[in-house]
């Protein structure tokens, strides 16, 4: 768990981030969503104190993060940034031992450690182990990247635009594969990004900064529905609201009894694929598969219903 | 018509760009120069010496043949490997054969006559140097095989100057008259060189650092080391006399450390702070260079800033660092010899001495191992340079 309580940066005149008190619970994903300069970018790297804050503190597990050293902190959370920040001399393999070598752990149990990461990634150890930053795809630079930060097996994950340099399609499957990892490894992540999309996708939480002040701390259900000042209305996007709205539930479990015929759709598709999978197919229902097997159907109006605003 | 035009377009194509001035300096070197010069003695003006004149009608023709083949070679389309054997094999004949030129012109007897390598010989032999760099630099060589390459050439001129064919030559009549002063003050040259570089290095290094890491003394020192790149090395060098006196006279064991206002002391002094900018500003540059990525990802990561300085900012600025190191070195090696003039020793001696007594010779005992000294420098540091970016894998992650 990470509390972060009345915290405050001042640079000589500007106030970069102003009292923000959040608290992100553990396991989960907090997506600081703000225009550049908002202060979202300071108000993470106070987190593993890159930046001290002015006033207030930050604590992780109960502890004060000024208890102990910096660089002993940062060793046991992970971080990655925009453009990954891999460093271009050393291999993949050392890449990626960055942090276990800090810690002295021994020869052995670093190798089996980068190999185990290198596959979490989808990336075969023989082949990329021994690879220089260069010579690889910027998707898998930025998978290295990721890996990386979790070599050391961190609690907690900081993430400052990590798909940033991605181009659209590599980033929605980098993003895919980031969810899953953190589901199986029940990392607590704190994500800074300007893509409302991005945030809504990956976040359990959604934080929305503006000139270093926090906004609105809520899931994203409530982000879109409720924003807490035009600002952050403007920000989700009054006209996308209700596509936003549909890309948080899986068509699964919006499905009903009702027989359609058709192709079908998966159980996990977002109910926002669903829907532009019916209209796109001039159906008002279509059969729902899980595992492809029929478990019922979903229907236009199902979904429609969902994409409504609070009354 | 149609294939008369084709027929020029390629004949203009066949011949080689750089091949075509190349032959023309062997032409000028052999035919119009006078290849080697003899005078009574050293001081008198040498008479100029055709190569028939200088090395016998078979001697100069088998030269002629030879370096007409090189010409030739040269400004036809030829394959990098044939162009270096023949630039290689050229050098090599034309290097035995001024010496050979030293024995056919001396008379027997006659110690006091001295024979020089003429114009002519050096057209030819920068022609040659021209052949054989840019056959090299077609080949493509690693940093390894042009080491090796280096190494050969040195290995090459030892044996050349050890089997005793250069001895009937002005130059190493010279250096046998001198040979103890020859070689004490080659060590001295080195020491003043290397000894300016290293000190630049010790120090400079980590001002380069401290002006990275605070841009309030960045300014000042850069502008301060630029201003003294900017005085004229014969006046820095006087210059240094004065102060260097002063600390002589009243820092109490000054003078036991051999420090004075004319000598070494002032003479290392000055190279050393002409050494400095380019040590300082190019490890500035090398660790500005350093993607901000990398270094922010270093902190977020947990390494201190000792562990970042020497385990990712040091190994990536390391190229233009050793750059730096290589402007420097080649810089000192030639402008050591100035400091002969404030009696530092160095090579200059030579150079002064032969200058002062109008021997040609004499300067070129001090002025031809400088020169060498400053190339093999060049060359190995060139290819230092180059190893330190290949592991640096020289693409940067943007």
């Amino acid at each position: 768990m990470i509390e972060i309580d009345a915290v405050t940066k001042v640079y000589g005149e500007a106030t970069v981030v102003d009292a923000v008190t959040a608290t992100v619970p553990s396991g989960s994903v907090a997506a600081i969503v703000g225009t550049s300069g908002s202060g979202k970018s300071t108000l993470l790297r106070m987190i593993n104190r890159l930046v001290d804050p002015t006033s207030g503190a930050v604590r992780i597990d109960g502890r004060d993060t000024r208890e102990e050293p910096p660089h002993v902190l940062r060793r046991r959370i992970g971080y990655v940034i925009q453009g990954n920040g891999l460093f271009p001399h050393r291999t993949v393999a050392q890449n990626i031992a960055t942090v276990p070598v800090l810690l002295d752990w021994d020869k052995r149990r670093i190798a089996a450690r980068v190999d185990e990461l290198l596959e979490l990634f989808q990336l075969d150890p023989a082949e990329f182990r021994g690879r220089m930053p260069h010579e690889l795809s910027g998707g898998q630079q930025q998978r290295v990247g990721v890996a990386r930060g979790l070599a050391a097996g961190p609690n907690i994950l900081l993430m400052d635009e990590p798909f940033g340099a991605l181009d659209p399609i590599i980033r929605a499957k980098a993003q895919d594969d980031l969810a899953a990892i953190q589901k199986r490894l029940g990392t607590t992540i704190v994500l800074v990004t300007h893509d409302m999309e991005e945030a809504i996708g990956l976040g359990d939480a959604i934080g929305v900064m503006d000139e270093g002040r926090l906004l609105q701390f809520a899931p994203p259900e409530e982000i879109i529905a409720r924003p807490a000042s035009p600002f952050v209305e403007r920000l989700v996007g009054a006209a996308d609201r209700p596509f936003r709205l549909l890309s948080l539930a899986r068509c699964g479990d919006l499905a009903g009894p009702s027989a359609a015929s058709g192709p079908a759709i998966d159980a996990d598709t977002s109910a926002r694929d669903a829907l532009a999978d019916l209209l796109w197919s001039a159906r008002d229902a279509a059969p729902v598969a899980r595992d492809g097997v029929i478990v019922g159907s979903v229907t236009r109006e199902a979904l429609e219903a969902k994409a409504a605003g609070p009354r | 018509m149609r294939s008369g035009r084709d027929g020029a377009v390629l004949s203009a194509r066949r011949l080689d760009k750089l091949g075509v001035p190349i032959a023309g300096l062997v032409a000028i070197g052999a035919g119009l120069s006078p290849f080697a010069t003899f005078s009574a003695n050293r001081i008198v003006l040498g008479e100029p010496r055709s190569i028939f004149e200088a090395l016998g009608a078979v001697g100069g023709g088998l030269t002629l043949v030879g370096l007409t083949t090189a010409a030739l070679v040269a400004v036809l389309p030829t394959r990098p490997l044939l162009r270096l054997a023949v630039s290689v094999s050229a050098t090599a004949v034309l290097m035995v054969m001024i010496g050979r030129a030293g024995t056919h012109l001396t008379p027997p007897d006659v110690t006091l006559a001295r024979v020089s390598p003429g114009s002519g010989f050096w057209v030819l032999l920068f022609a040659l140097a021209l052949f054989l760099t840019d056959s090299l630099t077609r080949l493509r060589l690693s940093p390894v095989q042009r080491l090796v390459g280096l190494a050969l050439a040195v290995t090459a001129m030892a044996v050349l100057l050890g089997s005793g064919a250069w001895d009937d030559l002005s130059i190493l009549k010279e250096y046998d008259s001198r040979a103890p002063e020859f070689w004490r003050e080659g060590r001295r040259h080195v020491v003043l060189a290397l000894g300016s570089l290293g000190l630049a290095v010790i120090t400079g290094v980590p001002l380069g650092v401290a002006c990275n890491q605070s841009p309030r003394i960045r300014v000042p020192l850069l502008t301060g080391l630029n201003f003294i790149q900017t005085i004229p090395s014969i006046a820095l060098f006087g210059l240094l006399i004065a102060p260097l006196a002063w600390v002589a006279a009243s820092v109490p064991g000054a003078q036991d450390l051999g420090i004075s206002g004319i000598g070494a002391a002032p003479a290392l002094v000055a190279l050393y702070a002409y050494s400095l900018l380019p040590v300082v500003s190019n490890t500035v540059v090398g660790l500005d260079g350093v993607s901000r990525q990398a270094v922010d990802a270093a902190s977020g990561m947990g390494m201190t800033a000792r562990q970042k300085l020497l385990r990712i900012e040091a190994p990536l600025a390391l190229p233009v660092i050793l750059a730096g190191v290589r402007i420097v070195l080649v810089q000192n090696i030639g402008l050591a010899t100035i400091a002969a003039l404030i009696g530092g020793g160095g090579f200059g001696v030579f150079v002064f001495q032969g200058m002062g007594q109008t021997a040609t010779d004499l300067i070129l005992l001090g002025a031809l191992p400088t020169v060498m000294m400053a190339f093999v420098a060049a060359v190995g540091l060139d290819a230092a340079v180059e190893l330190s970016e290949r592991r640096g894998a020289g693409k940067r992650t943007p």
